[in-house]
Protein backbone atom coordinates (compact mmCIF):
# COMPACT_ATOMS: atom_id res chain seq x y z
CA UNK A 1 0.00 0.00 0.00
CA UNK A 2 3.08 2.15 1.14
CA UNK A 3 3.83 1.54 -2.42
CA UNK A 4 0.79 3.02 -4.07
CA UNK A 5 0.58 5.90 -2.17
CA UNK A 6 4.79 6.71 -3.12
CA UNK A 7 3.63 6.16 -7.20
CA UNK A 8 0.60 8.29 -6.85
CA UNK A 9 3.03 10.92 -5.10
CA UNK A 10 5.40 11.12 -7.87
CA UNK A 11 2.19 10.95 -10.61
CA UNK A 12 0.78 14.26 -9.02
CA UNK A 13 4.56 15.87 -8.20
CA UNK A 14 5.26 15.38 -12.10
CA UNK A 15 1.89 16.31 -13.10
CA UNK A 16 1.39 19.62 -10.85
CA UNK A 17 4.19 20.98 -8.65
CA UNK A 18 7.13 19.92 -10.57
CA UNK A 19 5.35 20.36 -13.81
CA UNK A 20 7.69 20.21 -16.38
CA UNK A 21 7.07 23.39 -19.05
CA UNK A 22 6.13 25.64 -15.90
CA UNK A 23 8.71 24.65 -13.20
CA UNK A 24 11.74 22.99 -14.57
CA UNK A 25 11.39 24.91 -18.19
CA UNK A 26 11.99 21.57 -20.20
CA UNK A 27 10.02 21.15 -23.43
CA UNK A 28 9.71 25.13 -23.72
CA UNK A 29 10.10 24.84 -27.70
CA UNK A 30 7.40 22.72 -28.62
CA UNK A 31 5.05 24.55 -26.04
CA UNK A 32 5.69 27.79 -27.14
CA UNK A 33 5.56 26.58 -31.27
CA UNK A 34 2.65 24.17 -31.16
CA UNK A 35 0.33 26.05 -28.89
CA UNK A 36 -1.02 28.14 -31.70
CA UNK A 37 -4.68 26.50 -31.56
CA UNK A 38 -5.99 23.65 -28.93
CA UNK A 39 -6.50 20.50 -31.70
CA UNK A 40 -3.04 21.10 -32.43
CA UNK A 41 -2.02 20.96 -28.80
CA UNK A 42 -3.64 17.94 -27.79
CA UNK A 43 -2.24 15.92 -31.13
CA UNK A 44 1.42 17.68 -29.86
CA UNK A 45 0.59 16.02 -26.30
CA UNK A 46 -0.51 12.56 -27.25
CA UNK A 47 2.37 12.21 -29.70
CA UNK A 48 4.85 13.50 -26.84
CA UNK A 49 3.10 11.17 -24.12
CA UNK A 50 3.45 8.21 -25.62
CA UNK A 51 6.91 8.97 -26.80
CA UNK A 52 7.67 10.16 -23.12
CA UNK A 53 6.47 6.55 -21.49
CA UNK A 54 8.01 4.04 -23.86
CA UNK A 55 11.47 6.33 -23.85
CA UNK A 56 11.40 6.07 -19.98
CA UNK A 57 10.72 2.11 -20.15
CA UNK A 58 13.49 1.62 -22.90
CA UNK A 59 16.56 3.86 -21.43
CA UNK A 60 15.87 2.08 -17.99
CA UNK A 61 16.07 -1.18 -19.23
CA UNK A 62 19.22 -0.11 -21.23
CA UNK A 63 20.86 1.56 -18.24
CA UNK A 64 20.20 -1.16 -16.00
CA UNK A 65 21.10 -3.69 -17.82
CA UNK A 66 23.26 -2.95 -20.58
CA UNK A 67 25.36 0.48 -19.72
CA UNK A 68 25.93 -0.48 -15.95
CA UNK A 69 26.87 -3.89 -15.68
CA UNK A 70 29.46 -2.67 -18.63
CA UNK A 71 30.55 0.36 -16.87
CA UNK A 72 29.84 2.15 -20.07
CA UNK A 73 27.83 5.19 -17.78
CA UNK A 74 29.44 7.75 -19.74
CA UNK A 75 27.96 6.83 -23.06
CA UNK A 76 24.63 7.53 -21.15
CA UNK A 77 23.21 10.67 -23.16
CA UNK A 78 24.16 9.07 -26.40
CA UNK A 79 22.59 5.99 -26.49
CA UNK A 80 19.23 7.97 -24.87
CA UNK A 81 19.17 10.25 -27.77
CA UNK A 82 19.56 7.66 -30.58
CA UNK A 83 16.98 5.54 -28.80
CA UNK A 84 14.45 9.16 -28.44
CA UNK A 85 15.26 9.63 -32.04
CA UNK A 86 14.52 6.36 -33.35
CA UNK A 87 10.74 6.01 -31.01
CA UNK A 88 10.31 9.66 -32.70
CA UNK A 89 10.83 8.28 -36.21
CA UNK A 90 8.17 5.00 -35.61
CA UNK A 91 5.74 7.52 -34.34
CA UNK A 92 6.26 10.00 -37.14
CA UNK A 93 5.52 6.95 -39.76
CA UNK A 94 2.94 6.12 -37.14
CA UNK A 95 0.81 9.01 -37.39
CA UNK A 96 1.94 10.02 -41.49
CA UNK A 97 -0.39 6.39 -42.16
CA UNK A 98 -3.16 6.73 -39.63
CA UNK A 99 -3.94 10.43 -39.53
CA UNK A 100 -2.82 12.71 -42.45
CA UNK A 101 -4.66 16.16 -40.77
CA UNK A 102 -2.57 15.77 -37.47
CA UNK A 103 0.81 14.88 -39.25
CA UNK A 104 0.53 18.33 -41.59
CA UNK A 105 -0.64 19.89 -38.51
CA UNK A 106 2.24 19.11 -36.40
CA UNK A 107 4.48 19.56 -39.06
CA UNK A 108 8.17 20.45 -38.26
CA UNK A 109 7.47 19.73 -34.72
CA UNK A 110 7.00 16.14 -35.25
CA UNK A 111 10.24 15.15 -35.55
CA UNK A 112 11.28 17.99 -33.08
CA UNK A 113 10.35 15.56 -30.57
CA UNK A 114 13.69 14.45 -30.43
CA UNK A 115 15.01 17.88 -29.76
CA UNK A 116 12.08 18.40 -27.21
CA UNK A 117 14.47 18.32 -24.05
CA UNK A 118 11.63 17.25 -22.11
CA UNK A 119 12.12 13.51 -23.23
CA UNK A 120 15.56 13.51 -22.68
CA UNK A 121 14.94 15.03 -19.91
CA UNK A 122 12.54 12.91 -17.88
CA UNK A 123 14.89 9.91 -19.13
CA UNK A 124 17.89 11.59 -16.94
CA UNK A 125 15.60 12.43 -14.01
CA UNK A 126 14.64 8.41 -13.58
CA UNK A 127 18.15 7.49 -13.50
CA UNK A 128 18.71 10.39 -11.21
CA UNK A 129 16.32 9.66 -9.06
CA UNK A 130 16.95 5.96 -8.90
CA UNK A 131 13.05 5.20 -9.22
CA UNK A 132 12.56 1.58 -10.36
CA UNK A 133 10.99 0.44 -13.41
CA UNK A 134 7.30 1.16 -12.52
CA UNK A 135 8.03 4.38 -10.88
CA UNK A 136 10.21 5.13 -13.96
CA UNK A 137 7.20 4.68 -16.22
CA UNK A 138 5.39 7.09 -13.89
CA UNK A 139 6.95 9.97 -13.81
CA UNK A 140 7.15 9.64 -17.55
CA UNK A 141 3.41 9.25 -17.98
CA UNK A 142 2.85 12.25 -15.58
CA UNK A 143 5.30 14.52 -16.97
CA UNK A 144 4.15 14.10 -20.21
CA UNK A 145 0.56 14.49 -18.86
CA UNK A 146 1.78 18.12 -16.92
CA UNK A 147 3.28 19.14 -20.21
CA UNK A 148 0.06 17.90 -22.63
CA UNK A 149 -1.99 19.76 -19.48
CA UNK A 150 0.28 23.09 -19.61
CA UNK A 151 0.62 23.00 -23.30
CA UNK A 152 -3.47 22.69 -24.18
CA UNK A 153 -4.30 25.22 -21.36
CA UNK A 154 -2.13 27.55 -23.08
CA UNK A 155 -2.64 27.14 -26.14
CA UNK A 156 -6.73 27.81 -25.17
CA UNK A 157 -5.43 31.33 -23.67
CA UNK A 158 -3.26 31.89 -26.99
CA UNK A 159 -6.62 31.50 -29.30
CA UNK A 160 -8.43 34.30 -27.52
CA UNK A 161 -4.96 35.98 -27.72
CA UNK A 162 -4.68 36.41 -31.56
CA UNK A 163 -8.21 38.84 -31.22
CA UNK A 164 -7.10 40.70 -28.18
CA UNK A 165 -5.27 44.57 -29.27
CA UNK A 166 -1.73 43.64 -28.09
CA UNK A 167 1.05 46.63 -27.87
CA UNK A 168 2.47 46.48 -31.32
CA UNK A 169 6.35 45.79 -30.08
CA UNK A 170 5.07 42.96 -27.83
CA UNK A 171 2.98 40.93 -30.53
CA UNK A 172 3.74 37.19 -30.72
CA UNK A 173 6.67 36.13 -29.02
CA UNK A 174 6.98 38.41 -26.24
CA UNK A 175 2.99 38.40 -24.93
CA UNK A 176 3.16 34.97 -25.44
CA UNK A 177 5.99 34.48 -23.00
CA UNK A 178 4.40 36.73 -20.42
CA UNK A 179 1.13 34.84 -20.77
CA UNK A 180 3.18 31.69 -19.88
CA UNK A 181 5.00 33.90 -16.77
CA UNK A 182 1.32 34.45 -15.55
CA UNK A 183 0.37 30.91 -15.89
CA UNK A 184 3.56 29.68 -14.45
CA UNK A 185 2.26 31.80 -10.91
CA UNK A 186 -0.55 29.75 -11.29
CA UNK A 187 1.45 27.01 -10.97
CA UNK A 188 3.44 28.06 -8.29
CA UNK A 189 0.63 27.51 -6.42
CA UNK A 190 0.77 23.85 -6.21
CA UNK A 191 3.77 23.80 -4.34
CA UNK A 192 3.28 22.63 -0.89
CA UNK A 193 0.74 20.05 -1.94
CA UNK A 194 2.63 17.15 -1.07
CA UNK A 195 5.47 17.38 1.35
CA UNK B 1 37.17 39.87 -43.37
CA UNK B 2 34.40 37.20 -44.22
CA UNK B 3 35.23 35.57 -41.31
CA UNK B 4 34.68 38.63 -39.06
CA UNK B 5 31.48 39.15 -40.61
CA UNK B 6 30.32 35.66 -39.70
CA UNK B 7 31.22 36.08 -36.21
CA UNK B 8 29.60 39.61 -36.07
CA UNK B 9 26.18 37.89 -37.54
CA UNK B 10 25.82 35.11 -35.26
CA UNK B 11 26.16 38.03 -31.84
CA UNK B 12 24.13 39.98 -33.25
CA UNK B 13 21.84 39.86 -36.44
CA UNK B 14 21.36 36.32 -35.74
CA UNK B 15 21.62 36.21 -31.90
CA UNK B 16 20.12 32.95 -30.91
CA UNK B 17 18.03 33.68 -27.95
CA UNK B 18 16.85 37.41 -29.31
CA UNK B 19 16.41 36.77 -32.48
CA UNK B 20 15.75 33.49 -33.37
CA UNK B 21 14.25 32.39 -30.17
CA UNK B 22 15.82 29.21 -29.84
CA UNK B 23 17.31 27.49 -26.91
CA UNK B 24 14.69 28.46 -24.46
CA UNK B 25 14.93 25.84 -21.74
CA UNK B 26 18.27 26.74 -20.90
CA UNK B 27 17.74 30.29 -21.06
CA UNK B 28 15.18 30.58 -19.10
CA UNK B 29 16.04 27.88 -16.32
CA UNK B 30 19.55 29.28 -16.01
CA UNK B 31 19.68 32.81 -15.59
CA UNK B 32 18.20 32.87 -11.81
CA UNK B 33 22.04 34.31 -11.46
CA UNK B 34 24.50 35.82 -13.93
CA UNK B 35 27.06 33.13 -12.92
CA UNK B 36 24.62 30.32 -14.08
CA UNK B 37 24.10 32.05 -17.35
CA UNK B 38 28.10 32.47 -18.07
CA UNK B 39 28.53 29.14 -17.31
CA UNK B 40 25.86 27.97 -19.66
CA UNK B 41 26.80 29.89 -22.28
CA UNK B 42 30.24 28.75 -22.03
CA UNK B 43 29.53 25.16 -22.20
CA UNK B 44 27.06 25.32 -25.06
CA UNK B 45 30.22 27.68 -26.60
CA UNK B 46 32.56 24.87 -26.54
CA UNK B 47 29.85 22.29 -28.16
CA UNK B 48 28.72 24.80 -30.55
CA UNK B 49 32.25 25.10 -31.90
CA UNK B 50 32.98 21.60 -31.40
CA UNK B 51 30.64 20.49 -33.28
CA UNK B 52 30.94 22.86 -36.09
CA UNK B 53 34.32 21.75 -36.80
CA UNK B 54 33.52 18.08 -36.89
CA UNK B 55 30.12 18.72 -39.35
CA UNK B 56 31.96 20.74 -41.50
CA UNK B 57 34.60 18.09 -41.49
CA UNK B 58 32.53 15.47 -42.50
CA UNK B 59 29.72 17.02 -44.47
CA UNK B 60 30.79 14.83 -47.49
CA UNK B 61 30.71 11.89 -46.05
CA UNK B 62 27.52 12.04 -43.82
CA UNK B 63 24.61 10.57 -46.56
CA UNK B 64 22.06 13.45 -46.76
CA UNK B 65 18.97 10.64 -45.00
CA UNK B 66 20.54 9.96 -42.11
CA UNK B 67 22.35 13.28 -41.39
CA UNK B 68 20.26 14.26 -38.36
CA UNK B 69 21.14 11.36 -36.54
CA UNK B 70 24.86 11.36 -37.48
CA UNK B 71 24.57 15.51 -36.28
CA UNK B 72 23.32 14.52 -32.89
CA UNK B 73 26.05 11.86 -32.32
CA UNK B 74 28.56 14.11 -32.44
CA UNK B 75 26.47 17.10 -30.72
CA UNK B 76 26.46 14.16 -27.79
CA UNK B 77 30.12 13.31 -27.89
CA UNK B 78 30.96 16.98 -27.36
CA UNK B 79 28.53 17.66 -24.68
CA UNK B 80 29.55 13.98 -22.81
CA UNK B 81 33.43 16.00 -23.29
CA UNK B 82 31.79 19.26 -21.16
CA UNK B 83 30.13 17.35 -18.63
CA UNK B 84 32.87 15.48 -17.68
CA UNK B 85 35.16 18.12 -17.77
CA UNK B 86 33.26 20.76 -15.70
CA UNK B 87 32.58 17.51 -13.17
CA UNK B 88 36.48 17.08 -12.73
CA UNK B 89 37.45 20.81 -12.64
CA UNK B 90 34.13 23.16 -11.46
CA UNK B 91 32.00 20.98 -9.37
CA UNK B 92 30.11 23.50 -8.25
CA UNK B 93 29.12 24.90 -11.25
CA UNK B 94 28.35 21.58 -12.32
CA UNK B 95 26.11 20.87 -9.62
CA UNK B 96 24.15 24.06 -9.73
CA UNK B 97 23.59 23.67 -13.53
CA UNK B 98 22.74 19.90 -12.96
CA UNK B 99 20.48 18.09 -15.50
CA UNK B 100 20.51 21.22 -17.80
CA UNK B 101 24.34 20.05 -18.91
CA UNK B 102 23.33 16.60 -20.62
CA UNK B 103 20.28 18.69 -21.89
CA UNK B 104 22.43 20.95 -24.45
CA UNK B 105 22.14 17.67 -27.06
CA UNK B 106 19.08 18.89 -27.32
CA UNK B 107 19.73 22.75 -27.49
CA UNK B 108 17.90 23.62 -30.53
CA UNK B 109 20.75 25.94 -31.84
CA UNK B 110 23.15 23.61 -32.08
CA UNK B 111 21.39 21.60 -34.59
CA UNK B 112 20.20 24.38 -36.14
CA UNK B 113 23.49 25.36 -36.57
CA UNK B 114 24.82 22.23 -37.68
CA UNK B 115 21.94 21.96 -40.58
CA UNK B 116 22.21 25.41 -41.57
CA UNK B 117 25.60 26.27 -41.60
CA UNK B 118 28.59 24.20 -40.81
CA UNK B 119 26.76 21.35 -43.40
CA UNK B 120 27.43 23.54 -46.03
CA UNK B 121 30.49 25.73 -45.15
CA UNK B 122 34.11 25.74 -44.61
CA UNK B 123 35.43 24.81 -41.39
CA UNK B 124 37.38 28.19 -40.97
CA UNK B 125 33.88 29.93 -41.39
CA UNK B 126 32.12 27.25 -39.39
CA UNK B 127 34.39 27.48 -36.50
CA UNK B 128 33.66 31.44 -36.38
CA UNK B 129 29.70 30.73 -37.00
CA UNK B 130 30.14 28.82 -33.81
CA UNK B 131 31.86 31.66 -32.22
CA UNK B 132 29.84 33.85 -32.93
CA UNK B 133 26.37 32.07 -31.95
CA UNK B 134 27.66 31.30 -28.56
CA UNK B 135 29.51 34.62 -27.45
CA UNK B 136 25.71 35.74 -28.42
CA UNK B 137 23.44 33.14 -26.59
CA UNK B 138 26.44 33.76 -23.50
CA UNK B 139 25.96 37.74 -23.71
CA UNK B 140 21.78 37.16 -23.93
CA UNK B 141 21.72 34.76 -20.66
CA UNK B 142 24.37 37.23 -18.94
CA UNK B 143 22.02 39.99 -19.22
CA UNK B 144 18.70 38.00 -18.64
CA UNK B 145 20.86 36.19 -15.54
CA UNK B 146 21.98 39.82 -14.80
CA UNK B 147 17.94 41.54 -14.40
CA UNK B 148 16.72 38.72 -12.86
CA UNK B 149 20.03 37.90 -10.03
CA UNK B 150 19.86 41.83 -9.48
CA UNK B 151 15.76 41.92 -9.27
CA UNK B 152 15.53 39.05 -7.07
CA UNK B 153 18.12 38.57 -5.09
CA UNK B 154 19.70 41.94 -5.21
CA UNK B 155 22.91 40.84 -6.22
CA UNK B 156 25.13 40.37 -8.85
CA UNK B 157 27.70 37.35 -9.22
CA UNK B 158 27.17 37.21 -5.68
CA UNK B 159 27.63 40.52 -4.58
CA UNK B 160 25.23 43.06 -2.71
CA UNK B 161 24.28 46.06 -5.25
CA UNK B 162 21.40 47.67 -3.27
CA UNK B 163 21.66 49.05 0.22
CA UNK B 164 20.17 46.59 3.53
CA UNK B 165 16.66 48.62 3.05
CA UNK B 166 15.78 46.50 -0.78
CA UNK B 167 13.36 43.86 0.04
CA UNK B 168 14.37 41.44 -3.04
CA UNK B 169 11.83 40.68 -5.87
CA UNK B 170 11.83 36.88 -5.06
CA UNK B 171 9.31 36.06 -8.15
CA UNK B 172 12.26 37.30 -10.62
CA UNK B 173 14.02 34.33 -9.57
CA UNK B 174 10.96 31.66 -9.61
CA UNK B 175 9.89 30.05 -12.60
CA UNK B 176 7.26 33.11 -13.59
CA UNK B 177 10.58 35.72 -13.48
CA UNK B 178 11.81 33.89 -16.41
CA UNK B 179 9.48 34.12 -18.29
CA UNK B 180 8.10 37.44 -17.82
CA UNK B 181 11.76 39.02 -17.96
CA UNK B 182 12.09 37.24 -21.61
CA UNK B 183 8.60 38.97 -22.75
CA UNK B 184 9.26 41.86 -21.49
CA UNK B 185 13.17 41.98 -23.06
CA UNK B 186 11.97 40.85 -26.18
CA UNK B 187 9.46 43.34 -26.57
CA UNK B 188 11.80 46.16 -25.67
CA UNK B 189 13.94 45.02 -28.03
CA UNK B 190 11.46 44.75 -30.76
CA UNK B 191 10.48 48.33 -29.97
CA UNK B 192 14.07 49.83 -30.25
CA UNK B 193 14.80 47.97 -32.89
CA UNK B 194 11.19 49.17 -34.59
CA UNK B 195 11.34 45.65 -35.71
CA UNK B 196 7.54 43.98 -35.21
CA UNK B 197 5.66 41.04 -35.95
Amino acid sequence: MEYVGKIFVILISSILINNFVMSRFLGICPFLGVSKRVETAVGMGAAVTFVMAMTSLITYIIQYVILEPLGLEYLQTIIFILVIASLVQFVEMVIQKTSPTLYQALGVYLPLITTNCAVLGVAIINIDEKYDLIQALFNGVGAALGFTLAIVLFAGVRERLELSDIPKPLKGFPIALITAGLMSVAFLGFQGLIK
Amino acid sequence: MKALKVFFNGVLNENPTFRMVLGMCPTLALTTAAINGIGMGLATTFVLVGSNLVISLLKSFIPQKIRIPAFVVVIATFVTVVSMIMQAFLPELNKSLGIYIPLIVVNCIILARAESFASKNSVLLSIMDGLGIGIGFTLALLLLGSIREILGAGTWFGMPVFSDGFSPAVIMILPPGGFITLGLVLGLLNKLTGRAE
